[in-house]
């Protein structure tokens, strides 16, 4: 008992895993999730988040039934909300795929704790900003064949050489190796859980699911080489996805569209974005399940720093549209600008100014990004921040461009608001029965911090023997 | 601890992914060849109609032109259903107590024209004239079949848009002399009547008449 507390060195980063640790408390601690009863507090969200996901229903419903009319979108704003929320959601992906893919690559043993439930946003995120485009054709049955070049009757293509049938291309690939690569991760800590079920019910899903795992260094050699192949695979896509979403922008001809910045100030966005909803997720599910042990102050210290040095690219976007808008000397580009500056849409734009850029300055103070209350404020900031930015490039750039007399005000209605909320319910809920039924936090790799851990204590004791 | 799964597991979990790959492969292949099948082209499927009309004996055993029935092929988008006084010119005369042709007499007297079952239907969407095919070479035959062998009314193309797009595409695989439109016999031949490659005559075709079919969306969805 009582062996002094080590002295902190102001040096040294603070650890990635809590002190005490071991295989066992790792194991039991992180499927105790799963296997324990199942917490009030769970199905309470879980019935919250439920009833949102009726909104969904709903709006998308009379959507189909009445067609896309029942949205405030009409010439000249001819894309809405619907694409607004699908470039909101597809950037909040981005997280993900970069905790998983590039952290991995760079051998950041800070991402292991965060990278499932990370992972599991992107894949939801995903499916949350797919909805959108279908839902926007109004005809989601038929979009198959507008969306997807096959052998048809009709002896057509999609256009090749629009950004729009590359956006399926992109947002396809992404989904198909986010979930691949998700649920590679994912087979280890099946085969934890087949173990640890108690119910034969249980013990056969977690079973099947981890595809006959049991541990070898023959299966632990194919998993790493997977793993490392998969990562190479997503690391372009962090990059791509959104580049080419970007590109459905600055293809186009409008004021505010056609500039050479958009794919990597969309990116840094994306990954601004996907961060401020991985604190917004990460903080409530560390809160309540107390795991203040493997998501540590590292983490969040990182994830600070990450958010200011992403958020700071997306605040020299906006400054170089603006120097654009001048330096072209185009009148229509600097209309735009004065338009989106102090015209009918100013409020929005200066809010998003306030919540992504102004605010989020404050995590320059380590207090604050130490600090999960304040960071989990900033969070919120920048996810409606990043929804207000979408908003301003669709909207302004659309309801006043060349011809003035097509000029016109954009007014979203409640469907609109209907729909954008039943998707965030959807992501909830998905998110909420995720975090019951497969483990939140990589509890192998978790262990495989455990052993780093260890193996460097041996070192040391081994050294001062000597 | 008791296993969990029975010794066959793995062989069947690796034939599940045969299956799986055998079940999505024949899923998609019927799936996307749906609109080519006889079921829903219904090419080659005869139709019973309200009087059993056969093109073979008016066409081959009589000897009458297609546009004895079919006026206005020439000057208009719509080739025309002939009323019934058309079959009635001859029909007023001949066979005339002919159980069978009792609905073109009732039709007659009642005015009430008969409901013929229509075999070449295109959706409302398309925009189609005959007259412009018919006055740039293209025959009859080519798009409706030997109809002249017809005892029944039957389709002998898809009319799916691919089809369309087949000739709009290369004319000159199709065309023939304007003369020859309503030759249900023809084969590309020259002046002297010595059989010539379509090749070389679509080509020389295509340029003498002026053929240029547009491939623009508007062209048929006006």
């Amino acid at each position: 008992m009582g062996s002094p507390a080590p002295i902190k060195d102001p040096t040294m980063p603070a650890p990635v895993l809590g002190p005490g640790q071991t295989y066992t408390t790792v194991t039991q601690r992180l499927s105790a999730i799963i296997t324990s009863r199942t917490p009030l507090g769970w199905i309470a969200a879980l019935l919250i988040a439920g009833g949102i996901l009726q909104l969904l229903m709903l709006s998308a419903t009379w959507l189909l039934i009445k067609g896309t009319g029942i949205w405030g979108l009409n010439i000249p704003v001819g894309w809405g909300w619907a694409i607004i929320n699908f470039v909101w959601w597809i950037g909040i992906g981005h997280a993900g795929t970069l905790i998983s893919a590039i952290l991995l690559l760079m051998r950041q043993q800070w991402r292991n704790s965060i990278n499932r439930f990370a992972e599991a946003m992107t894949i939801f995120a995903v499916m949350c900003a797919g909805m959108f485009p279908l839902l926007h054709t109004g005809r989601p049955w038929v979009a198959a064949y507008w969306l997807l070049p096959y052998p048809n009757t009709m002896s057509v293509w999609p256009q090749f050489r629009s950004p729009l049938i590359w956006d399926v291309f992109a947002v396809g690939t992404y989904f198909t190796v986010s979930l691949i690569f998700w649920y590679l991760g994912l087979i280890p800590d099946f085969a934890t859980l087949r173990d640890k079920a108690k119910h034969k019910i249980s013990q056969i899903i977690y079973g099947v699911l981890s595809m006959g795992w049991r541990g070898s260094a023959k299966h632990w050699f194919n998993y790493e080489m997977a793993a490392l192949l998969l990562a190479g695979v997503s690391t372009p896509l962090v990059l791509s996805v959104h580049s080419i979403v970007s590109l459905d922008f600055s293809v186009g001809l409008i004021p505010g569209w056609h500039a050479t910045i958009f794919p990597p100030y969309f990116v840094a966005g994306a990954v601004y974005a996907g961060f401020a909803m991985v604190l917004t997720l990460g903080l409530p599910i560390r809160y309540f399940y107390g795991l203040h042990d493997y998501i540590t102050d590292r983490h969040l210290n990182n994830m600070g720093k990450v958010m200011l040095a992403t958020g700071l690219i997306v605040a020299y976007g906006y400054l170089m549209e603006q120097f654009f808008a001048w330096y072209s000397a185009s009148p229509y580009e600097g209309y735009m600008m004065q338009n989106r500056t102090f015209g009918p849409y100013s409020g929005t734009y200066w809010s998003l100014i306030l919540c992504n850029v102004a605010i989020p300055q404050l995590l320059w103070i380590k207090r604050v990004r130490l600090s999960p209350i304040w960071l989990f404020i900033i969070s919120m900031f920048i996810n409606v921040g990043m929804w207000l930015e979408r908003f301003i490039i669709v909207v302004t750039s659309l309801h006043r461009d060349f011809m003035p007399s097509s000029w016109d005000m954009y007014h979203s209605t409640p469907w609109d608001w209907g729909l954008y909320a039943g998707t965030i319910g959807f992501f909830l809920f998905m998110m909420i029965l995720f975090i019951r039924v497969m483990p939140v936090i990589n509890i192998f790799e978790i262990r495989q911090l455990v052993a780093n851990k260890n193996r460097g204590e041996h070192a040391e004791t081994a050294s001062a023997d000597d | 601890m008791a296993q969990l799964f029975p010794r066959g597991s793995n062989a069947f979990a690796r034939i599940s992914i045969v299956v799986v790959l055998v079940v999505v492969g024949t899923g998609l292949t019927i799936l996307l060849n749906t609109n080519r099948l006889h079921y829903t082209t219904d090419v080659q499927v005869a139709r019973k109609q309200p009087v059993p009309f056969s093109h073979k004996h008016h066409v081959t055993g009589v000897g009458l032109d297609c546009r004895y029935c079919h006026t206005s092929v020439e000057e208009s988008s719509f080739a025309n259903i002939p009323p019934v006084e058309t079959c009635m010119t001859c029909h007023s005369q001949i066979w005339t107590e002919s159980p069978l042709l009792e609905p073109i007499r009732e039709s007659y007297r009642t005015g009430n024209p008969i409901e013929w079952v229509r075999i070449h239907d295109l959706p409302d969407f398309v925009y189609f004239n005959h007259s412009i095919h018919v006055h740039k070479g293209i025959g009859c035959q080519t798009c409706h079949g030997q109809v002249d062998q017809m005892p029944l009314m039957w389709k002998v193309n898809t009319l799916n848009m691919e089809w369309c797009l087949e000739c709009h595409r290369e004319p000159e695989k199709f065309v023939r002399p304007r003369e020859e439109v309503f030759n249900m016999a023809w084969t590309p031949m020259d002046e002297r009547g010595h059989a010539v490659s379509q090749a070389l005559l679509g080509a020389q075709l295509v340029q003498d008449y002026d053929i240029n079919p547009s491939t623009d969306c508007s062209t048929c969805h006006r």
